[in-house]
């Protein structure tokens, strides 16, 4: 398998115990819990450093409950965290107002405060997705959103997309084995051709694929509307886990937007 | 009553090409019947017809039941399609989701269209897999569970379009022991002729749109002439006199202790 490489969202499935607590809660619980935690990070004011904190305790809070591993959030995270913050990193150096030389460099004070800031809130957004997916199965997460009134369609692409990724993943693999079985080593510019002719390959299938898909969808009874799924259960479990998050975050932003 | 009656079936793509040209056929409820002809005959195109999933010109009838804009919903709960690729079949993100995915539709609730599911997946021995991504499985556990899609609905009339496309050959053995106890009838449209000896009782062959031969499966499958006539062929060496017909249906206890019932009173 290879190509895209989508085998790689098969190990980003969930880790840590299986059994844990945290991990049987219910999925829209986790999703509240840890949407909530990032928002609050997200609108701390800036220079609240004590709102990111309390957020990142919460999380190692998750973390240690759910027996995930440093190294496995820590992996995880540092596929993500880089491009979040390199978007976020040219701003010390175009801020106005005082600034500090490191070296032959002047950084703007207010952009590094701006930098900080931003920086602390794509840490807990970041950490806050790697649990959610730590404990929680790519399908279990999506019926927590329809069950949270996400849009159906919403959800309902993310669905295939999740299913279908792996499908076109593996055909791209063996069309990329097919032109390097045939000593295609793309040298210049001109190799791009054939990777453009991949591309318009790929999309013809994807095309037809879904076109059978849908009959196949209508061969087993689908007039346009998704059959609703199994309802959750939201029990006291999961009334302590969103009251023990609350409790470490809501207090101190309370507190941080009022100061 | 027959299971299944095409009367004057045609059917011309839009872009000309007449793929089926007035076909005739009945079967008998429990039948087996293996539907052969070379690429390009119209063997999927007949399969498409027998869930309204393309309108032509005749008359389909399932279970007495005639195919028309107003039953559609019922027939297509009566005809359990599975598709030659069980990547199109399997679309939701679990098997489970899956297998769950046609009771829904039918209108049963939560805990009908589970026992729904449990027993499908126990027919097709996948029991195990529910809670899978279908790409976490193999190619012959996938055609499994899309046949469990289709089982899931209790249907009348099985029809599975290549089912041993891509198998090698252990799995399809399992398929085998798997189909050999359903009860359900069958049209098995298929280039594998030494599974057609093997599962089914009876053969048409389909040639540019029409029924060319129809009769016993061994009988057509020993006429060399027929079989050549319309690019058919039997593997090198292959002798039918040492093919039993169902062989599985004694081999495969479990697979028979696991048989799921279809069309039943009940839920």
């Amino acid at each position: 398998m290879g190509g895209l490489g989508v085998h790689a969202l098969d190990h980003a499935g969930t880790a840590g115990r299986p059994g844990s607590v945290v991990h049987r809660l219910d999925p829209r619980a986790k999703v509240v819990g840890l949407l909530g935690i990032t928002l609050a990070a997200a609108v701390a004011p800036r220079g609240a450093w004590v709102v990111p904190a309390a957020c990142l305790v919460a999380l190692a809070g998750v973390a240690w409950w759910a027996r995930v591993p440093a190294t496995v959030v820590w992996r995880r995270a540092r596929v993500v965290l880089p491009l979040v913050l390199l978007a976020a990193a040219v701003v010390p150096f175009v801020g106005g107002g005082p600034s500090v030389a490191v070296g032959p460099v002047h950084l703007s004070v207010e952009g590094l405060r701006t930098f900080g800031a931003v920086a602390a809130a794509a840490t807990v957004g970041t950490l806050s997705a790697v649990l959610l997916t730590a404990t929680t199965a790519f399908p279990d997460v999506l019926r927590a959103l329809e069950r949270l009134r996400v849009p159906r369609a919403f959800t309902l692409t993310c669905a295939f997309m999740y299913r279908y990724l792996f499908v076109l993943g593996e055909e791209v693999g063996r069309m990329r084995a097919a032109l390097a079985a045939r000593g295609f080593r793309p040298r210049t510019a001109l190799g791009a051709a054939a990777v453009g002719r991949l591309a318009t390959a790929l999309f013809l299938r994807g095309h037809a694929r879904g076109e059978r898909v849908y009959l196949a969808m209508c061969a087993r009874g689908f007039c346009g509307v998704m059959p609703a799924g199994a309802p959750g259960r939201l029990g006291r479990a999961e009334a302590g886990f969103l009251a023990a998050l609350g409790a470490l975050v809501v207090p101190v932003s309370v507190w941080a937007q009022v100061a | 009553m027959d299971a299944l009656r095409i009367a004057g079936l045609r059917h011309r793509y839009p872009a000309g090409r007449l793929a089926l040209d007035g076909v005739d056929l009945a079967v008998a409820r429990g039948e087996r019947v293996a539907v052969l002809g070379p690429n390009g005959a119209g063997k999927t195109t007949l399969a498409l017809h027998l869930n309204g999933l393309l309108e032509g010109e005749g008359e389909v009838e399932v279970a007495g039941l005639r195919l028309g804009r107003d039953t559609l919903r019922a027939v297509r709960e009566r005809v359990g399609l599975v598709f030659q690729d069980p990547d199109d079949q399997l679309f939701m993100p679990t098997v489970r989701e899956d297998v769950a995915f046609g009771p829904r539709n039918m209108g049963l609730d939560e805990d009908r269209a589970a026992a729904r599911v449990a027993e499908a997946l126990g027919a097709v021995r996948m029991a195990h897999a529910a809670g899978r991504a279908p790409h976490q499985l193999s190619m012959g556990e996938r055609r499994r569970v899309a046949i469990a899609t289709v089982l899931a609905m209790r249907p009348d009339l099985l029809v599975l379009d290549e089912p041993t496309a891509n198998l090698d050959p252990r799995a399809r053995r399992e398929l085998a022991e798997v189909l050999d106890p359903l009860p359900a009838t069958m049209l098995v449209v298929t280039h594998d002729l030494p599974f057609a000896a093997e599962m089914c009782d009876r053969a048409v062959v389909l040639a540019a749109g029409r029924i060319v031969a129809d009769g016993p499966c061994r009988e057509v499958l020993a006429d060399r002439a027929l079989l050549a006539a319309h690019d058919l062929e039997l593997p090198c060496g292959f002798d039918l006199g040492l093919v039993a017909t169902r062989p599985y249906a004694a081999s495969a206890p479990s697979a028979r202790r696991n048989a799921i019932s279809t069309r039943v009173p009940g839920p």
